[in-house]
């Protein structure tokens, strides 16, 4: 089925929206406003949205260490997330997670933290209290090439499976973990192998192609909902490095020159071509990226506006709240 | 669950005598009848050789979706029990044997601990992370281990150890809905002790000790299966004339300072008896607190009554020694009776 320029244009807008609240941290970090550790999903984007797209407001998406994107795509406030990594009370974790701590239940989000793989199982479990509740919400697990290499990421592939569980595992292989290569770190090249292993159905995607990424995620969403768990590896690239704002000056040579190939690839020039070949003109595409900007600049703004956080309050939440 | 017996004690509670076990097990039944949010996942559940009979029947009665015998993946099984909370269960998630919950120290430590903090009150976390102590019987090192200590040590998390069936009973029902994550020790030592135990959803409030002795010459405070040996340990002393006061201590974090800190007043000498290491542990957090809250009232230096800091040997005749028993406790007391504040020297007591 061919998509309509308008669907497309959404899936573009919410790329490019990405981007550039990523253009916008990374400038804060290189400017010393932000400390806390920042890492970008930069040529990333269709992977998130291409996937949240397919995705109920009410479905959950569970994140790791580089999720800003899996939070703006599913519906996360951007002048929250702004403010998280300012450290304002006012972010969507109140300031006390930052980049790597995004927190947005209105829309499904119940936490991304920065452990390797650790939301996985929660994930799982999620998945496991929709089904008891008897709701049919999905869950889907974003988690990098890295963290399949985790024990409890086969541990969990397995429960889902095992009990089938309505869970979309979403693997983002931009091909390195840190600063090792794939092949650096397994001998076995495709890791949608391991879930297929357990019994678990699965597809490699071109994740820089964000029509592709979408059309497998409604599939894959479909089965989870109906039938148990799927498993989607996304292949892509991130431009910037594991941390922070630089260009991979934490990894090795290889990466260097597979970059400008990526670089290349830019899912969001390839969407952005697809819209000029359907017809849409350079006005609407100049006024998309105008929006966002204006977007981000007016986000940023507010969330620098809202006060500090105070050193009497740190000791708050160790506990949450008796709920009967 | 039939009660061996019953009686009527005021105008509302009945209270049967039943094991430490079946206490257990009637507080997995009562919470699963009534809160369908409740589900019980681990290895072994379904089987008496895992979990003793602290669980017997509950797969029948209630259906194996709702106790789920989990693979061999204590990780992802915790991580799942946690995530299920997040979204909207009450998780009992069970460790057959304390040893191996070390591998799940991801999804307790870094995740539920921190998960209120992290996301700034908003969402706890309310699993409860069910381990059990299984020792003794030349198990050796790895399957003897009892790691209150390590886990109270973090932020975030609760820690109960019941000592009698009444307690093991309420104090499981109210981590279900302290909507936190709580580490809940059961110990297999006590599954046959028996006590009296209410019918009904009660709860023991976490955070509360239980005075279960009054005593006038030297407080004993203790965790687990020392509550009893130290209620021995009393009795035999007070025949000898030392009148000791025992707590049994029920919740390790967080721990009733105003209970132990008023009977400490009282007697003026402190004996913790915990059996887990010496050192860093429970029993050294309560001397320390004591050492800054209530040192004027010691009389004498406080003692503990602890496991040596080496790992559980196998062979029952090291065993033996190994653990501390009712005579360690009554060595530890009379020591305390001996001694005074600044006048140590001359020949102490053996430690136990």
């Amino acid at each position: 089925m061919i998509p309509s320029v308008p669907f497309v244009e959404g899936l573009y807008a919410s790329m490019l929206r990405i981007r550039r609240v990523e253009e916008c941290i990374a400038d804060l970090v290189e400017r010393g406003e932000v400390l806390c550790p920042c890492h970008l999903c930069i040529g990333q984007e269709a992977i998130p949205a291409g996937i949240c797209a397919a995705l109920r407001r009410d479905d959950y998406v569970w994140g790791g260490h580089r999720s800003h994107g899996h939070y703006l795509a599913k519906g996360g406030d951007l002048t929250g997330l702004l403010a998280e990594i300012l450290g304002k009370p006012s972010g969507c974790s109140g300031g006390r997670g930052g980049s790597m701590h995004l927190f947005a239940p209105e829309v499904g989000i119940l936490g991304t933290v920065p452990l390797v793989a650790a939301t996985i199982p929660l994930a799982v479990g999620a998945a496991l209290a929709t089904r008891r509740l008897k709701t049919d919400r999905v869950s889907v697990s974003f988690f990098g090439d890295g963290a399949t290499e985790e024990g409890h990421y086969h541990e969990s592939v397995n429960l889902a499976a095992l009990w089938k569980l309505p869970v979309v595992f979403v693997c983002e292989n931009n091909l390195y973990a840190s600063h090792l290569s794939l092949s650096e770190r397994r001998a076995a090249e495709a890791i949608v192998d391991t879930a297929r292993a357990l019994g678990v159905p699965g597809d490699q995607v071109d994740g820089n192609d964000v029509l592709a990424v979408h059309t497998a995620a409604v599939q894959a969403v479909a089965h989870a909902r109906a039938v148990g768990p799927v498993f989607l590896e996304c292949r892509t690239f991130r431009w910037r490095g594991h941390v922070g704002p630089a260009e991979d000056l934490d990894v090795g040579v290889r990466r260097r020159a597979d970059l400008a190939g990526w670089m290349a690839n830019d899912p969001i020039a390839r969407a952005g071509a697809w819209l000029q070949a359907a017809g849409m003109d350079a006005g609407r595409l100049a006024a998309i990226e105008r929006d966002a900007r204006e977007e981000v600049r007016a986000a940023l703004a507010r969330a620098k506006a809202a006060p500090d956080a105070r050193p009497e309050d740190a000791g708050a939440h160790v506990f949450a709240a008796r709920v009967e | 669950m039939p009660g061996r017996t019953s009686s009527r004690r005021g105008w509302n509670e009945i209270v049967r005598t039943l094991t430490y076990a079946e206490a257990i097990r009637e507080a997995h039944a009562l919470l699963l009848a009534s809160d369908p949010r409740v589900f019980v996942v681990g290895q072994g559940v379904w089987s008496p050789w895992y979990v003793g009979s602290s669980m017997q029947g509950l797969d029948v009665e209630f259906g194996r979706d709702r106790i789920m015998d989990s693979p061999v993946s204590e990780n992802a099984v915790t991580g799942l029990a946690v995530g299920a909370a997040l979204a909207g269960l009450r998780p009992i998630v069970v460790h057959p044997r304390m040893d191996f919950m070390l591998l799940a120290v991801d999804p307790i430590v870094n995740q539920a601990a921190n998960w209120s903090y992290m996301f700034n009150g908003a969402l706890g976390v309310p699993v409860v992370v069910r381990a059990i102590v299984n020792r003794g019987g030349e198990q050796a090192a790895q399957h003897s281990q009892s790691l209150q200590a390590v886990f109270a040590h973090v932020p975030g998390l609760k820690v109960v150890m019941p000592a009698t069936p009444r307690d093991a009973k309420g104090l499981l029902i109210d981590a279900v809905y302290d909507g936190n994550p709580v580490v809940y020790i059961d110990d297999r030592w006590l599954y046959g002790e028996s006590g009296e135990v209410p019918e009904g959803l009660y709860r023991v409030p976490i955070g509360t000790g239980r005075r279960l002795r009054t005593g006038t010459d030297v407080t004993v405070v203790a965790t687990s299966i020392m509550v009893p040996r130290a209620l021995d340990a009393a009795e035999r002393l007070n025949r000898a004339g030392i009148s000791v006061e025992v707590i049994d201590l029920r919740s390790v974090k967080p721990w009733d300072r105003d209970l132990v800190f008023s009977s400490v007043r009282k007697t003026g000498r402190l004996v913790v008896a915990d059996a887990a290491w010496e050192g860093f542990g429970t029993a050294a957090e309560i001397l320390a607190a004591a050492a800054t809250e209530v040192l004027d009232a010691l009389q004498a230096p406080p003692r503990r009554v602890c496991l040596p800091d080496t790992p559980a040997p196998m062979s029952r005749h090291q065993e033996r020694a190994y653990y501390p028993t009712a005579e360690s406790i009554a060595a530890a007391v009379q020591a305390t009776t001996t001694t005074t504040r600044g006048a140590r020297s001359g020949a102490l007591p053996a430690d136990a």
